[in-house]
């Protein structure tokens, strides 16, 4: 193990200690600061959904439909059907995996700017859903008064007590679930699909000249994505215990997108790192809350005239410099491909790093 | 019953055409999916608003003002944001995030200055015209008119004119229309100016019989990219036709069914026809 390796390992290691041990310690008694990192959580795991369709070359503007998907399920099945949260959770997942899939059968055959259009169509067309659904969804009111979580026991034996309404209990659920998440998707960027991926994203065709069967692969890659929503959507939707159809909307889907774009699209954690810094960075500056939009609106196009790689693209340090260059091996054919093209845009960026 | 249901459909339908024509135009030039579009629409709305109610000047007058105030919108974009991130960008979300950041920053500064009420016009021509039973109020004939004659205006400067030619050259080949000695900076920025103001144009138009409002851009976007799905992007004549048959679908849907149910079958039969052509009814195939 050489001394990049050792650096890397303190690092998460020291971020790890801050996100489960400090924060919580420092915001034990303050519920709305908690409440802030546990939402920058949920919506760090439903941006790596988007992440994923990022990798294989989609522009994916649909994740809202998929997290309001997932909201719903998880609502209907405790309110009318009785299951517990734990159940409905997974349920939730599944089910948006599960239309994902199906909607991924067409969709996905599109490109560029086709599927971005048709994904955002998607979120609005499942937010009227919602809305006309009155049977299931109680239409605009929405659904209100969804429990907390409650006991999970497998086999009689209880795995996690009831918590009540405690939010230092939400927000190691959402954590616990994030680092999940996030090393499922490491370990399967790093596997053979990850690769595959990648190669999708490059060329479909000359993939598909490999023996490589893209249609599946591009189809598991959405599935996943819209997986992640899905339980996103669900644990958003007892967090604030109610949910409607305006809950996940065509604006939402666009800021998971840029959560993505900030941190940067060539890293794994760029979505964590962009969904923590921009909810943090309106905790801190709450007065200019008004203009919220506005400033996402200034923060996306700046960040696409000076910064197009992320935050992560910034040369802070030796540990990030070295896993700067490893990262970078996923563009390494886009340079071979564009070699006749010399790209000033990323010159430029590293001379200022 | 089905005459008023054509009548209305015939007026969302061309001026729907003619949003739709606008971000087709930018779309085909730049390959860029104009996400502000709509909101442009919305200040085209507001354009006539101040120039025609509040500071009660000539109605063709505040119409005119649209293509300036928008023209000029579009080259700032163009030239500040759009040049810049398309000749640097390494990955074509680049310049899609670019232009939904356009799109929330149009949205945010129209609702600090207008506020969020919704604004309407007295209507330009009172009275209305009674054809084979249908009711069309002289203002909805008016934009009729009107609508058409800027479709023609815009065909006939597409087709017939020099810098529409080069438009049309850009639109093919980037590379050959510089070889032909075109100013490709000078055209596109041209494009660009082109779109947003029919956007505009549409908007001042409409705003005689829809209300004004700053949240009015998000919707029309969604509608007109899902009229460049129908019709092809990057196509005139698909433009044209998906606005028509939008225009017509929707007002029929909203004759017979509810307006949100419409959209939702709207939206069903879109990705049926996309399963079929997935480039739309007039696109090029590709890849």
């Amino acid at each position: 193990m050489n001394q990049k390796n050792y650096a890397r390992i303190v690092l998460v290691a020291t971020l790890l200690f801050i996100y489960l041990i400090v924060l919580p310690i420092i915001f034990r008694n303050q519920r709305y600061l908690l409440n802030i990192v546990i939402t920058a959580s949920l919506l760090s795991c439903a941006s790596l959904g988007v992440w994923i369709t990022f990798s294989i070359g989609r522009i994916n503007i649909g994740q809202g439909a998929f997290a309001g998907i997932g909201g719903y399920t998880t609502a209907i099945l405790i309110m009318k059907a009785g299951f517990s949260f734990w159940q409905s959770f997974l349920l939730a997942g599944l089910l948006a995996a599960l239309i994902g899939f199906l909607f991924g059968l067409v969709i996905l055959r599109l490109k560029g700017v086709y599927f971005a259009m048709l994904t955002l169509s998607l979120t609005e067309t499942f937010r009227l859903i919602f809305l006309n659904a009155e049977g299931l969804t109680n239409g605009g009111n929405g659904i209100m008064g969804i429990p907390r979580p409650g006991a999970l026991s497998i086999a009689g034996i209880t795995i996690i007590p009831n918590f009540g309404r405690s939010n230092i209990f939400f927000y190691y659920l959402s954590a616990t679930i994030l680092i999940i998440v996030f090393l499922a998707v490491w370990r399967l960027y790093k596997s053979r699909i990850g690769w595959i991926f990648k190669a999708i994203r490059i060329s479909e065709d000359l993939t598909r000249s490999c023996g490589i069967n893209i249609v599946k692969y591009r189809i598991m890659a959405y599935s996943i994505c819209c997986f992640l929503g899905g339980i996103a959507g669900s644990l958003f939707t007892v967090f604030y215990q109610n949910i409607f159809p305006a809950s996940f909307q065509v604006n939402d889907s666009v800021y998971f997108m840029l959560y993505c774009f900030l941190g940067g699209l060539d890293y794994l954690a760029g979505p964590i790192l962009g969904a923590f810094v921009l909810t943090g960075a309106f905790e801190v500056l709450r007065f200019i809350q008004k203009y919220q939009e506005g400033i996402y609106a200034c923060i996306m196009i700046a960040l696409m005239l000076w910064l197009p790689n992320g935050l992560m693209s910034l040369n802070l340090g030796k540990v990030f410099g070295k896993r700067k260059e490893k990262e970078l091996e996923t563009t390494e054919a886009d340079k071979l491909l564009k070699s006749y093209n010399p790209d000033s845009g990323r010159k430029s960026l590293k001379k200022e790093g | 019953m089905v005459i008023q249901m054509i009548l209305n459909g015939l007026m969302l339908g061309l001026s729907y055409a003619l949003i739709a024509l606008g971000l087709t135009l930018i779309f085909a030039i730049m390959n860029i999916l104009n996400f502000a579009h709509g909101q442009m629409y919305m200040l085209g709305g507001f354009v006539v608003y101040y120039f025609y109610y509040v500071f009660g000047l000539n109605y063709f007058f505040a119409l005119f003002m649209c293509i300036p105030t928008l023209a000029l919108i579009g080259v700032i974009f163009e030239k500040f944001f759009f040049r810049r991130v398309l000749t640097l960008g390494r990955r074509e979300e680049s310049s899609m995030l670019l232009a939904m950041g356009t799109a929330l920053l149009l949205e945010n500064i129209a609702l600090i200055a207008f506020g969020y009420k919704e604004q309407g016009v007295p209507p330009l021509i009172h009275g209305v015209i009674k054809i084979f039973g249908g009711y069309l109020p002289a203002d909805r004939a008016f934009i009729i008119l009107m609508s058409v004659l800027l479709i023609i205006g815009l065909l006939v400067f597409i087709y017939k004119t020099r810098p529409g030619r080069a438009l049309r050259a850009l639109a093919q080949d980037k590379e050959v229309t510089y070889l032909m000695g075109v100013d490709v900076n000078k055209i596109t920025m041209l494009g660009f100016a082109v779109g947003a103001a029919l956007a505009g144009l549409a908007g001042g138009l409409l705003a005689l019989t829809f209300p004004i409002f700053s949240g009015s851009g998000t919707p029309i976007t969604i509608k007109s990219f899902l009229m460049i799905m129908i019709g092809g992007a990057g196509v005139v004549p698909g433009a044209i036709i998906g606005g028509f048959l939008l225009g017509m679908v929707e007002s029929f849907g909203y004759g017979l069914i509810s307006g949100s149910m419409t959209y939702l079958i709207i939206f069903a039969m879109i990705i049926l026809l996309l399963i079929f052509r997935p480039q739309g009814i007039m696109g090029k195939p590709w890849g």
